[in-house]
């Protein structure tokens, strides 16, 4: 079916099967690869995108479930040179080893910026993280980076 | 995932149109039951029909009874849902924060999963399930694991649950899939009390001797194993015994 998706502030005309994941069309169609498929089962998060700015499992909605909505991914974020506040933290506080659910932890970490405002606990942070696996790191530097970053995004705002 | 047609209907006549129309049709709401589903073929539907164009979330209280619509989000529930703060922590436990933005309380409701908490909700609530065609009360509603009153295509539009004086929701989450190895809700409706529990037997139902006991101040019973569940995660003694646990954990936190 014919589809238009509104992907990073950009309108993308595409033609997909209606079965096609919005994840699908993200990596295998349009070559956003930034977000990743880490169960297919709908638990690890890695495939976290923002619709409308509320962040959901791209792996568990269809492409044609997101027209008419604005998608982000992890590409629309920041740049190579000036990355999101959010990905800055990450970095900063070593909140990667392998990078593989990182895309997903930094939706994760907008989607409680959302909810929460820009001054999370540890505590909050770390419940808030059930719907991101992460095999590497043991998150204790995750919760750090988002608790950060979520600082760094009030200044940034400011 | 095998291929389908997508219908988006704008209206339920439409919606129950296009389900008619042949082939094995399903109505697609949060999606987070069925598109798993669907990956794995065990649902393999000819026909998707979507949900999200028939205007059917919201909150509104009326008189005795908080409405919600069927399409309206986990999250929205657990945010809106004040006048029953019982259901709103239920709503606020489900999954996890994205399963919450998208999963509905139609979709659960209809799904009638065994292990889901919704369900424990709108028995313990005495809660009037309101479809295109019908009205059926929660007690005739849910008729055992994944089973229900609903007729082929009938669309559920809202829920009415009735306001308790004080309620409360507990569960012993199974903690990867963070559904309910057991859960209890617990209200108080001023002259009576109802107890349902999810997760312990082959679908949601209420818990009379319980009931009788709190409304008599007597001692909490013990739930007998025989007819409970037993799986990997827990056999039917520990799940009996968890239903007392949990019972008196939701007693404790009456809201
Ligand atoms: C990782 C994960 C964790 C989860 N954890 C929990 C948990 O802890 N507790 C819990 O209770 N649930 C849990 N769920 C399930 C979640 O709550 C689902 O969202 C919910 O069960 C189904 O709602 P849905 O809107 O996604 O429905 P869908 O998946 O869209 O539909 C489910 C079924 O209901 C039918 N249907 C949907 N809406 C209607 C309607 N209005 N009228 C008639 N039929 C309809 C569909 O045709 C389909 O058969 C979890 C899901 C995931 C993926
Ligand atoms: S790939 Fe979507 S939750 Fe794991
Ligand atoms: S850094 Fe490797 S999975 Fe999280």
């Amino acid at each position: 079916m014919d589809m238009t998706l509104n992907i990073n502030g950009q309108a993308h005309d595409v033609a997909a099967p209606a079965a096609s994941l919005l994840v699908e069309v993200l990596r295998d169609t349009l070559g956003l690869t930034g977000t990743h498929i880490g169960c297919d089962t709908s638990q690890c998060g890695a495939c976290h995108v923002l619709l409308d700015g509320v962040a959901v499992k791209s792996c568990t909605l269809l492409a044609a479930q997101a027209q008419g909505a604005a998608i982000t991914t992890i590409e629309g974020l920041g740049t190579a040179e000036t990355l999101h506040p959010m990905q800055q933290a990450f970095r900063d506080a070593h909140g990667l080893q392998c990078g593989f659910c990182t895309p997903g932890m930094v939706m994760a970490g907008l989607e409680m910026v959302r909810r929460h405002g820009t001054r999370l606990t540890p505590a909050l942070v770390a419940h808030e993280l059930e719907g991101n696996l992460c095999r590497c790191t043991g998150y204790l530097n995750i919760v750090k980076a988002i608790v950060a970053g979520a600082a760094a995004m009030e200044t940034a705002d400011a | 995932m095998r291929d389908f047609d997508l219908v988006r209907p704008a209206s339920l006549a439409a919606a129950t149109a296009a389900f008619a129309a042949g082939g094995e049709a399903a109505y697609l709401a949060g999606g987070h039951t069925l598109i798993p589903a669907m990956k794995s073929r065990l649902r393999m539907p000819d026909a998707l029909i979507d949900l999200a164009g028939l205007d059917l979330a919201g909150i509104v209280p009326d008189g005795k009874r908080l409405w919600i619509g069927a399409m309206t989000r986990h999250a929205d529930v657990a945010g809106g849902a004040s006048a029953i703060p019982g259901l709103a922590a239920l709503a606020g436990g489900i999954g996890d924060p994205q399963v919450r933005n998208r999963g509905t309380l139609g979709g659960s409701i209809a799904n009638n999963d065994p292990a889901a908490d919704y369900p424990a909700a709108a028995l313990a609530l005495d809660a009037l399930i309101e479809t295109d065609r019908a009205t059926h009360k929660a007690d005739d509603f849910f008729q055992g694991m994944f089973t229900t009153a609903l007729a082929d295509g009938e669309i559920i539009t809202r829920i009415g649950f009735a306001i308790p004086q004080r309620s409360a929701y507990a569960k012993f989450r199974h903690p990867a899939s963070r559904y309910a190895v057991v859960g209890v809700y617990v209200a108080d409706h001023g002259n009576s009390w109802r107890v349902a529990v999810t997760g312990a037997g082959p679908g949601v139902f209420r818990w009379a001797e319980a009931e009788a006991a709190i409304a008599a101040g007597g001692a909490l019973p013990t739930l007998p194993a025989d007819d409970l569940n037993s799986d990997i995660h827990a056999g039917p003694e520990y799940r009996a015994h968890l239903c007392g646990v949990m019972l008196k954990q939701a007693l404790a936190g009456l809201v």
